[in-house]
């Protein structure tokens, strides 16, 4: 198989990864419940996690750095724990629906809700946010990188809008984590989402978020905390306030291998070579006859993945087929960006999406395009 | 019967500031190791710092140096 769905999930772990989470299924207990030596290597574990990210996206302290199962849930806990009815917030058309469908279940609790609009390939004007802001706005929500056209956002410029208003960013760094530098104080974010199992390239079930210090969020679950429990509240610290119940230290392990696996590396080495291939694909597909790319490609920073169509091709015909006959496998359909689609004009067709990690090499690159100009004859 | 002796616990708010502890302790060789909260400080649950009573100072010093935040330090029989 040549899986080229990276940016659904990196397929293709480190190693490293690999043993740390077995090891870890073999030896941990439960993370803060106990002072026993199992039990201590639990929270012990999840306290390198953290330090290593906090390092790793330039945090405060490791206290800012709180766990959660994904992207999502990080996204969740952001967007419902800042927001209040009454405030405006504003986000884009590039975003998932991650970041979408908890925005408008606040729309409806009574927050009000300004969506920037997109080119046709993709692009926001930067100046429309600091157009929009008004004077109850709260937070501006955004992805570092799109996962249906892999532009990135310039989150350096949205950040200085953002704090010289006095208004909360949170970026959705799921595309982004672990394979572009995020400096979260550089770039002024106050809450920053990622996913464990993309291109920080650990396991499913991992993910989290930063908090600066100082930032407040209302956490959405309570429950077992490890500390103060007479209290008929969950504690207000982070992080335990924003993680309530069994942390996944199993899972943690692999991540905290991962992260060292990225820096060991060189994070840069990565980008690099997940680019070239990239580019390697983009240049051959874009002379097919009939093939379609979404995006914008007039700058050299962009996240590895290439989305396309066929003709008047059904994505998912498209998608199929690649993995049937060719074994190819890459994502169709409307890859839960549905505004992204609209503003692309791919709401009915879809696209078929060619996302690559570091691992995969140039002769993958060239059967897939092999593949592509016999479907497009 | 349990053996007890005079020691000196700091508590923490979270269970990551005790992990922290644990760790600088480690870092610059302080006795010490976590044990359960004792009763005797609060009912609950949690870990806590125990050391060597005349070394309270020195944690205190530890823990300011490295932007640990505690919840009490109290002397007691561990």
């Amino acid at each position: 198989m040549i899986y080229l769905d990276n940016a659904a999930t990196t397929i293709k772990k480190p190693e490293t990864v690999v043993k740390a989470v077995t090891k870890a299924l073999c030896m941990l207990g439960n993370s803060g419940r106990g002072a026993y030596g199992c039990s201590l290597d639990a929270s012990r574990v999840i306290y390198e996690t953290r330090k290593v990210l906090a390092e790793f996206f330039h945090a405060e302290n490791p206290r800012q750095i709180a766990f959660t199962a994904n992207a999502t849930e990080s996204l969740n806990i952001a967007i419902k724990g800042i927001l209040n009815p009454g405030d405006h917030v504003i986000t884009t058309e590039l975003e998932h629906n991650s970041v979408l469908r908890p925005l408008y279940e606040m729309e409806e609790k009574g927050a009000e809700l300004t969506i920037i609009k997109s080119d046709d390939q993709g692009r926001i004007r930067y100046q429309e946010i600091e157009d929009n802001l008004r004077k109850n706005t709260r937070a501006i929500v955004c992805t570092h990188g799109s996962n249906l056209t892999g532009n990135l956002v310039d989150i350096t410029q949205i950040g200085k809008i953002a704090r010289e208003h006095g208004v909360l960013f949170v970026v959705d760094a799921s595309q982004t984590a672990g394979v572009f530098p995020i400096d979260v104080r550089k770039m002024q974010i106050d809450i920053l989402c990622f996913t464990g199992h993309k291109s920080l390239l650990g396991p499913q079930g991992t993910g989290g978020l930063y908090v600066r210090e100082g930032v407040s969020v209302r956490p959405l679950l309570s429950g077992g905390s490890g500390v103060q429990s007479y209290r008929k509240k969950h504690p207000e610290e982070m992080p335990t306030v924003l993680e309530a119940g069994t942390l996944n230290a199993h899972g943690l392990a692999g991540l905290c291998a991962a992260v060292n696996y990225i820096r060991e590396t060189g994070m840069d080495v990565i980008r690099r070579k997940e680019q070239e291939l990239m580019w390697e694909f983009y240049n051959q597909v874009r002379k097919i006859e009939g093939i379609k790319i979404y995006g914008d490609f007039s700058s050299t920073e962009r996240c590895p993945m290439v989305s396309l169509n066929i003709r008047e091709y059904d994505s998912g015909d498209v998608s199929d087929t690649l993995f049937t006959d060719y074994g190819i496998a890459t994502r169709s359909g409307a890859h839960c960006a549905p505004l992204m689609h609209q503003a692309l004009g791919t709401v009915e067709q879809g696209a078929v999406r060619f996302s690559f990690s570091h691992y995969n090499n140039s002769d993958e690159v060239k059967q897939t395009v092999d593949a592509l100009r016999e479907l497009a004859l | 019967m349990i053996k007890k002796e005079e020691k000196v616990v700091i508590t923490f708010y979270t269970t990551t500031d005790a992990m922290a502890m644990e760790q600088v302790c480690k870092e610059e060789n302080a006795d010490g190791r976590l044990i359960p909260v004792p009763r005797t400080i609060t009912a609950g649950c949690g870990l806590a710092w125990c050391g060597k009573p005349e070394k309270e100072r020195e944690l205190k010093e530890i823990m300011q140096k490295n932007g640990i935040t505690w919840q009490g330090i109290y002397k007691c029989m561990v």
